[in-house]
């Protein structure tokens, strides 16, 4: 087999942070490959640089041999390589086939002018359609008025109308109802036979088996290998992904676990969370383990009062209270570091100390105007707790590392006093040296009496961490763990068990049905 | 340069402290530019025309375009909240109109001038807050973007002036009306207005906890409310003081002169907008302080006077001033995406 793609020596300086350090990556026509690693790991920085979004430092990338360099995304597409990125790049109040053509029309002569032919683009929708077994979609429909599933099929489509010889697919199946899942697998087969070069990057170890020829990982912006998925396992490959012992990058601490800080009984909110009862104990940390979109956000974002709940108790201290802002969470003492720190929780422009006193400028007034003295004092308080490296509390939050935003996210929630901490992803996007930092902090957090709600896709750190494991499936809780009891396959099986057996026997009963 | 003049301007941080650091930081800052620019700019047309600098022409660059100043007060601030307010110029129409109907209208009736006067004083300031209050409402409760509302309410403003007043003039104005004509310890009254309310605004937005929450909303909206700042209260609070600001300046309009034109001052919105902007007010909201839009409304007023007085036509003004606007939004946002490739 001839490789398709090849990747040398690529590596790419962001500020603060080397997302790829000499890596290489190479794929081979009629093959999936996939691409594993941690977040943070410079997955997404590499189908960036595939795909022309970014342009490496130095490295050589060939297609068929030939050397290539991409300004930008167009010339990428024009030499054959379509990404699918997780979240869809469609235009809702276009058609499938305008969606379809985007960028690269069909044209008929009409007099002198050339014009759009929308009835050959129709006509080449519905065939590519067809060609990937869809027969269900209609090119004249609006992309907006279809499912999440339907859309990928289009921005699927998409690609092969621009005759892509590389598709990257971007965690693809991380909004997907399971059928939709189970066709999408059908899709990515009938391209691999078609010889078409899938790069698939998922947090799924389970997709890799089951779809993928080859993986390779990617660990710290640093190649690790790549292997045949029949040479390899699941320890293997987590191995390879976390590559150190998880002792070293989890520090906890021994922790008096005492009162209930927060019960919720029966919690509902529409669509995804469903009859949630769980419980969180001050000197606790409690890991809320999920797949993406099985309503671990929405849960944190109920209790925090964004989306009040619609039935359902909520207890704090034993006390039954309704929650219905966020300001009034904060007044019962419940805090919540958002998973998206740059659009949840800092204001960019302004400086460590205005962001710090931003939840709590209130109770720092002396007379009408803010206490100077003590807004100052909070500041430096907090810089010196969570050892935020700064030149000094004036420096504004954009100017700081991702690792150093994140603290002075945690700082500004600290400085509320709260007895419950939701923390949605609390290291997503930090290099690992600020993460062990993060995860000393928050089990110091916890040994200091806080009750601790820790959202997090990366397994290791829920194993790590926690003290009693939460999952959730489809806004519900479906199983829980103690520190003891936990291990990575227990936590996966619950996190995607349903997902796995359906698709297997959906799977099976769509092969038996075409026999 | 916008970023840096929330704190250089006042009381530099203790770290890079001193005196001379601190008078670095300002002259760093936007407010500091603008200020240098006004300086050299009034010694280079005072020396090719010394009539210029004399104490009636200045009085009159100062004076008689404070009100600009006084409304870009109120739309900073709208825009720090990462909002805009374009019916300003109209509402000060309708406004005027206002106060000088009930000023002569109350006094015709035979109502004691005193109460006449204060009654014709306060109803604009009222108006404002009231018109102020509907713009926000639409923009912070029904989430209907402030350039649709506000415009909405440009024309309605406008359209209603033409209707009611017909463009007529008001004349017979009560003795003692007319405030803005006044001298105080041989300054203009209108000066006082300008200083005073520049140095009130700029004071509460730093340091009070809703001036700092309209930084806050204007740079991060869902941050800030995720901090359990009320964020639509906020806004609704912008738009109202806005709205007093216009009122403010009505009320300085009407009483300029002994008579009033019942229409809006054709493009004052444009002024204050641009007095904001080239002040260092950013567009997108977050950063920037009034002492640089007042400073702006300054140097844009002494830039139309300096025209006079070098004998370049005035109808270069707009062309000036939309150069001003386009050069000082250009600096600032290739200052952020250099900020941002840091």
């Amino acid at each position: 087999m001839t490789a398709i793609l090849e990747l040398e020596s690529i590596s790419k300086q962001f500020p603060g942070v080397k997302a790829l350090n000499d890596v290489r990556f190479e794929s081979q026509a009629g093959e999936v490959h996939a691409l594993l690693g941690e977040n943070g790991a410079g997955k997404s920085t590499l189908i960036k640089v595939i795909s022309g979004v970014h342009k490496p430092d130095t490295g050589t990338m060939k297609i068929e041999g030939m050397p290539v360099h991409f300004d930008n995304p167009r010339q990428a597409q024009l030499q054959g390589i379509a990404t699918i990125y997780q979240e869809l790049s469609l235009y809702p109040e276009l058609t499938v086939a305008e969606n379809i053509f985007m960028g690269h029309g069909m044209r008929r002569r009409m007099g002198p002018f050339s014009v759009l032919d929308w009835k050959a683009m129709n006509e080449k929708s519905l065939e590519l359609l067809t060609s990937l077994n869809i027969h269900d979609l209609d090119p004249h429909r609006k992309v907006g008025a279809l499912t999440v599933g339907n859309r990928q099929r289009v921005e699927i489509a998409k690609a092969l109308s621009l005759n892509a010889r590389v598709l990257i697919m971007d965690e693809p199946t991380a909004a997907l109802t399971e059928a939709d899942v189970v066709r999408l697998f059908e899709i990515v087969r009938l391209l691999k036979q078609r010889g078409v070069s899938i790069i698939y990057i998922s947090h799924r170890l389970q997709e890799v088996f089951d779809l993928a020829d080859r993986v390779t990982v990617l660990r710290d912006g640093h190649y690790v290998d790549t292997k045949p998925v029949s040479e390899t396992s699941e320890d293997d490959l987590i191995r390879m992904m976390v590559g150190r012992t998880i002792n070293d990058l989890f520090p906890k601490l021994p922790s008096e676990v005492t009162h209930e800080v927060l019960e919720v009984r029966d919690l509902c909110c529409k669509p995804l969370t469903k009859n949630v009862t769980m419980t969180v104990r001050a000197g606790e940390i409690v890991g809320l383990a999920g797949l993406v979109g099985s309503g671990r956000s929405e849960l944190a974002q109920v209790v925090f009062g964004i989306t009040p709940a619609e039935s359902g108790q909520v207890l704090i201290e034993g006390k039954p209270v309704q929650i219905k802002s966020p300001a009034q969470a904060m007044e019962l003492g419940v805090a919540y570091v958002p998973e998206d720190r740059g659009t949840q929780g800092l204001v960019r422009q302004m400086k460590i100390r205005e962001n710090v006193s931003m939840a709590v400028l209130s109770t720092l007034m002396k007379g009408i105007f803010v206490d100077n003295n003590a807004e100052n004092d909070l500041a430096d308080k907090t810089i010196k707790q969570l050892s935020i490296r700064a030149y000094s509390r004036e420096q504004v939050v954009n100017k700081l590392s991702g690792g150093n935003q994140q603290k002075v996210v945690v700082g500004k929630w600290l400085a509320s006093k709260p007895k419950l901490l939701i923390m949605d992803e609390p290291t997503r996007g930090v290099d690992v040296g600020a993460k062990a930092e993060i995860h000393r902090l928050i089990s110091e957090l916890a040994q200091q009496g806080l009750g601790i709600l820790m959202i997090s896709s990366e397994l290791p750190e829920i194993l790590g961490m926690s003290d009693r494991i939460l999952v959730m499936r489809e806004g519900e809780i479906v199983a829980e763990y103690s520190r003891a009891e936990a291990t990575q396959e227990n936590i996966a099986a619950a996190m995607m068990s349903d997902a796995v057996r359906n698709m297997n026997n959906q799977r099976k009963l769509s092969e038996s049905s075409k026999v | 340069m916008t970023a840096s003049t929330h704190s250089n301007s006042g009381a530099a941080s203790k770290k890079d402290g001193g005196f001379l650091s601190s008078l670095r930081g300002f002259f760093g800052s936007q407010e500091g530019i603008l200020l240098i620019v006004i300086i050299v700019l009034m010694v280079a047309v005072g020396t090719s025309n010394p009539r210029f600098l004399s104490q009636t022409n200045l009085k009159d660059v100062f004076a008689a375009n404070a009100y600009i100043a006084v409304a870009a007060l109120g739309v900073s601030m709208v825009i720090i909240s990462g909002n805009i307010d374009i019916s300003s110029g109209a509402l000060v129409g309708v406004l005027i109109t206002l106060s000088g109907n009930l000023a002569v209208g109350l006094a015709d009736a035979g109502w004691p001038l005193m109460l006449v006067n204060i009654i014709a004083w306060v109803a604009p300031l009222i108006g404002g807050m009231v018109i102020g209050a509907v713009n926000g409402f639409f923009v912070a409760y029904l989430r209907i973007p402030a350039i649709v509302v506000t415009l909405g309410m440009f024309s309605i403003l406008k359209g209603g002036l033409i209707l009611v007043a017909g463009g007529n003039t008001i004349y017979n104005l009560p003795e003692g009306y007319t405030i803005a004509q006044q001298d105080w310890l041989g300054i203009p009254s209108t000066i006082y207005f300008m200083v005073i309310l520049t140095i009130v605004v700029f004071l509460w937005l730093r340091y009070s906890a809703t001036g700092r929450s309209i930084y806050a909303v204007g740079g991060n909206a869902e941050a800030a409310r995720l901090s359990g700042i009320n964020t639509r209260r906020v806004i609704m609070i912008t738009f109202i003081l806005n709205g007093l600001m216009v009122g403010i300046c009505s009320l300085m309009l009407a009483t300029q002169f002994n008579q009033i034109q019942a229409t809006a001052p054709p493009g004052l919105e444009m002024f204050v907008i641009t007095a904001a902007v080239v002040g260092g007010v950013s567009i997108l909201g977050g950063t920037g302080t009034v002492l640089g839009s007042t400073l702006a409304a300054i140097l844009v007023k002494t830039i139309g006077s300096a025209m006079v007085f070098i004998n370049v036509s005035p109808y270069w003004l707009k062309a000036v001033q939309g150069t001003l606007i386009l050069v000082t939004v250009l600096v600032d946002v290739l200052r952020r995406r250099r900020q941002s490739r840091q």
